[in-house]
């Protein structure tokens, strides 16, 4: 057995988020069955706790970076931004829970140990150096994923839309396993760093098509995961059916980490076969800003039409991706924390609207919110306008830095055909705001009840945040150009 | 703090100052709004005071770094082209908010604040000197505007806010992405800087590089200004806003079109501008004749007031196409005077349809005898609108046609048939509305009008008598400075007919 075989206290430093976060989510299952009906929002507190926790300990890692247990982990600015994003999600997720769970009477401490296991599988994803992490991290924060979407177990349309992810989802995590098994029987390495070297040094003559079916099938794996087109078609059902926050946290957290898995592997292990897979990115990402602003157009759903949206979202991120370069990543890193809050902060809020039972989800049921809640309605309006891609927003200033790196990689027709799509993407947007502002107030909006303390943290916090990115960007680009290198 | 900062931010702090005060009280909402964009219009008063008017250099300059990577500056000057646009802006705001003290009676609150935003949006893009922060004020404008459309709107005001919103949108998105690809190709955003280059022509760009660049720019500009076959959204938006808002969006929205062309198009893409100016004279002209002919036949008065909007500026476009001085300044000069003209034209239409509640025309006839000094004001304004020498339409029309005909004098003569076009419909319209008898229910329903009104229209005639008959009181800073862009086009296209290929090729 080598000597250093045995990890150091330095690498446990480098693990203790997830640490933090697995403990406190087995705390919370423990304490489960032994608390009250009364007190379920005690162990709510508990996880908010845990996840503090967590983002303390992430900050700490961060000042001792390097690789962990055998260069299984490797904790760069990278991986620190990730972990960061993601525990912020879940903080943001929690506080939101609570109303929305008392609410649908359904306050149980599975709820918040799911989420507290599924960031951990992101920590983990975020932080992941080989395929073969990634593979464990994305499965941790998948299981918890599909358990959380049929979370509301009575409800028809949650168990439809739990059944389906989880289904899907299977056959895509096979897909990447697959992928998994060829490089490493092309390259015989699952780490990224060694399988960039013996890519590079290799004429791809022989292994060729071996490794082009990898690139392929783990695209495949990854494209589920943050919902890019032709693999969409899950998100829409899924973000419909499951109670509201769970697909905020969705389209938030996971699709973050699946982000930041892509980005390290195909910009560090693919990197010598960038031709082979940048075309595969580029026809993925056109098609998914396509399909995501033009199926969202009809929708009166507002959970589906945001589902959609999200979609359309992840294209943008993709043009980044295909872009494939350091300025690419950065902003591929920068639109991810701008959409993380708008985002959220929309379901945040159209969760709340819903009502109980979430029976109202039609766009026309915000008939005159801004005349009964005008509070609510504003900051419904600074998601929204920063979801348009409005200056002074974040998601203004994210569009902006994706195509400029686009550009940068001369990526000129996707960047003009996606500005125009996000073009398109106005109009259903806009249909929100029209129903809130330009009609009559309707009864759907009459006898709301008042906002709890949590919500209104995520959403005032949100807001604040998407407007803070939007004017001040730079409060996060230095630390996202610095970590966008990748170690390279 | 510079005064042009504040000018610029004054609207901003008014804005956040109206969200504080409560919705029960209307009145210190108007008050409050009117007070600071009355401070905000005698500040940019003072701007005036040693401007140097025969230079066409920026001044006022701020230039502080706003974000690091990519660097993206608050730079923001005056020139000689911005500075009149900046003055109408201030001072139409205030009457703006004057109009609409008893006409807004729903969510007034909303309605100041946005008002107050929009005009912040609207300096800011005369303002900004980097390509980003112009892009962002662009946009800023947009949608406060979108708002005041479709809130405060007549009956089909969510379709036009839709419309006006997509339809300028996707201009914008263009020309982002030719912003995003200059600042790649030059590495920065600052406009003196990248003008620089283009001058000394160290941003060589192939022919069909500058004519993309250009096209995105141009396209932009062209919604918004806005030239035939683009203009379909403008009858809709003018038609349906509330009286203030028609009077932003024609007197100073449809100028940032204007003003982008001037600014941007000419001399940062002087070869491709060149290429493409027949084409877009082309376009100008049939938009000059189009726009009076289609105004004549308008049983909708605002409709008809938006049509010629349409045949105006396309006056506008000639002139700054024909790339010549008089044009230019002529296309300057109009772009000023139909600020004002039609501002005051749509202030009064606002003023029969809240009296009459009609925007048909046949809905009246005999104004002048319950109204008096309504149908003088809006006689004055007609014959302004129309072109009348002494007045101040007849000035910008009578430089675009003069440099237009430098340039080519059949452009000259069907511009020409765009005035003849104007008094037609003008005083068809003046004979409709204002003469004959008087109907029992336009006696009944009309009243001349009032302080607050008159209040409002006050400035607009002084100017246009001012600006007819006291040209010099306007024209030096803008020949300066239009002057300064011509050359910069000249510049180029010498250098470029210049230098072959030897310089290519050692590049």
């Amino acid at each position: 057995m080598p000597a250093d075989f045995l990890p150091s206290s330095a690498e446990y430093l480098r693990f203790l988020p997830e640490i933090v976060l697995t403990v406190a989510a087995t705390l919370v299952m423990v304490l489960e069955p032994l608390t009250g009906q009364r007190s379920k929002r005690a162990l709510g507190y508990l996880a908010q706790a845990g996840l503090w926790l967590a983002l303390a300990a992430a900050l700490a890692a961060q000042r001792h970076p390097g690789p962990a247990f055998s260069g299984m982990l490797l904790i760069d600015g990278f991986a620190t931004f990730f972990r960061l994003l993601v525990i912020a999600v879940a903080i943001l997720i929690v506080l939101c829970s609570y109303g929305y769970l008392r609410r649908e009477a359904a306050e149980r401490g599975e709820y918040y140990a799911l989420l507290l296991y599924s960031v951990a599988g992101q920590c983990i994803m975020a932080s992941a150096d080989g395929l073969i992490v990634i593979f464990i991290g994305l499965e941790i924060s998948s299981i918890s994923s599909y358990v959380l979407a049929g979370y509301l177990r009575n409800d028809k349309r949650a168990n439809e839309a739990a059944t389906k992810y989880f289904l899907l989802g299977s056959f895509a995590t096979a897909f990447l396993l697959y992928g998994i098994a060829l490089i490493y029987g092309a390259t015989g390495s699952t780490g990224l760093t060694q399988i960039r070297h013996v890519l590079a040094a290799s004429q791809l003559s022989s292994a060729g098509l071996l490794v082009s079916t990898a690139v392929a099938l783990i695209f495949v794996g990854f494209a589920f995961k943050v919902s890019a087109a032709p693999f969409h078609v899950w998100a829409p059902d899924v973000y419909q059916g499951a109670p509201a926050p769970v697909p905020a946290f969705l389209s938030a957290g996971p699709k973050a980490a699946a982000f930041a898995v892509f980005l390290r592997v195909y910009l560090i292990a693919f990197e010598p076969v960038t031709a082979r897979w940048e075309p595969i990115v580029w026809v993925s990402a056109l098609l998914t800003m396509v399909i995501g602003n033009f199926a969202a157009l009809p929708q009166n759903n507002l959970k589906r039409l945001l589902g959609y949206s999200s979609i359309a979202h992840a294209g943008y991120i993709l043009v980044a991706v295909a872009a494939h370069s350091e300025s690419g990543t950065a902003a591929a890193m920068f639109y991810l924390a701008a959409y993380v809050f708008m985002n959220i902060g929309a379901f945040a809020v159209v969760g709340y609207l819903a009502g109980k039972g979430e029976q109202r989800l039609n766009i026309d049921d915000l008939a005159g919110l801004a005349a009964r809640q005008p509070a609510t309605a504003a900051l419904f309006a600074i998601f929204l306008l920063s979801l348009i891609g409005v200056p002074l927003t974040a998601g203004f200033f994210g569009k902006f830095y994706i195509f400029r790196a686009a550009l940068e990689a001369r990526l000129i027709w996707l960047t003009v055909l996606g500005l125009l799509t996000s073009a398109v993407a106005a109009y259903y947007y806009l249909r929100i705001l029209v129903v809130m502002y330009m009609h009559d107030p309707a009864d759907s909006t009459e006898d709301l009840p008042p906002q709890g303390a949590g919500l209104k943290a995520v959403l005032w916090a949100s807001a604040a945040a998407t407007l803070l990115l939007g004017i001040f960007p730079s409060l996060i680009l230095n630390f996202i150009n610095q970590a966008a290198g990748l170690g390279k | 703090m510079n005064l042009l900062d504040a000018v610029l931010f004054l609207p901003l702090a008014g804005f956040a100052l109206l969200l504080f005060i409560p919705r029960e009280k209307p009145e210190l909402i108007r008050r409050t709004a009117l007070g600071v964009s009355l401070v905000t219009f005698l500040l940019s008063l003072a701007l005036l005071i040693g401007f140097d008017r025969s230079s066409p250099a920026f001044q006022h300059v701020t230039d502080l770094p706003w974000i690091s990577m990519p660097p993206i500056r608050y730079h923001v000057g005056l020139d000689g082209l911005s500075l009149w646009l900046v003055l109408l802006t201030t001072l139409l705001t205030p009457v703006g908010i004057l109009i609409s003290w008893r006409q807004i009676d729903r969510r007034i609150k909303e309605f100041f604040a946005l008002f107050l935003l929009m005009e912040f949006g609207l300096v800011g893009v005369f303002l900004a000197l980097d390509l980003f922060l112009f892009y962002v004020f662009w946009e800023i404008s947009l949608v406060p505007m979108y708002f005041l459309i479709g809130i405060w709107g007549h009956e089909r005001r969510i379709y036009a806010a839709v419309k006006f919103f997509i339809y300028t949108m996707t201009g914008s998105v263009l020309m982002l992405a030719s912003i995003i690809y200059l600042y790649n190709r030059a590495g920065s955003f600052d406009y003196g800087f990248i003008l620089q280059q283009v001058v000394n022509g160290r941003l060589p760009l192939r022919p069909l590089e500058g004519l993309l660049l250009f096209l995105g720019f141009f396209v932009a500009f062209a919604i918004k200004v806005p030239l035939f076959p683009l203009h379909t959204w403008l009858p809709d938006a003018h038609v349906e806003a509330p009286t203030a808002g028609s009077v932003m969006l024609a007197s100073v929205m449809l100028k940032m079109g204007c003003y982008g062309l001037i600014r941007f198009c000419l001399p940062l893409f002087p070869v491709a501008a060149r290429h493409c100016a027949p084409w877009i004279v082309a376009l100008a002209l049939v938009g000059i004749v189009y726009g009076a002919l289609v105004a004549m036949v308008q049983p909708n008065m605002k409709k008809l007031v938006a049509y010629t909007s349409v045949s105006h500026l396309g006056f506008v476009v000639l002139g700054v196409f024909s790339f010549t001085e008089l044009g230019l300044n002529g296309a300057i000069y109009q772009m000023l005077s139909h600020g004002i003209s039609t501002g005051a034209l749509f202030i009064l239409v606002g003023c029969l349809y809240e009296r009459r509640h009609s925007l048909e025309i046949r809905d009246y006839g005999g104004v002048a005898t319950p109204a008096p000094h309504l149908a003088v004001l809006f006689m004055i304004t007609a014959l302004a609108s129309m072109g009348l020498p002494m007045l101040n339409n007849f000035v910008g029309e009578y430089l675009v046609l003069q440099g237009a005909a430098q340039a080519d004098f059949s452009w000259a003569v069907v511009a020409a048939l765009g005035v003849i076009l104007s008094a037609c419909y003008m005083l068809w319209l003046y004979q409709r509305v204002f003469l004959g008898a008087a109907s029992e229910r336009v006696a009944a329903q009309v009243y001349d009008l009032q302080p607050r009104e008159r209040a409002a229209m006050l400035p607009l005639i002084l100017l246009m008598v001012w600006m007819g008959t006291f040209t010099q009181s306007f024209l030096p800073p803008i020949s300066a400075s239009s002057q300064s862009i011509l050359e910069k086009t000249r510049v180029n296209q010498e250098f470029h007919a210049q230098i072959p290929r030897e310089v290519a090729r050692a590049r």
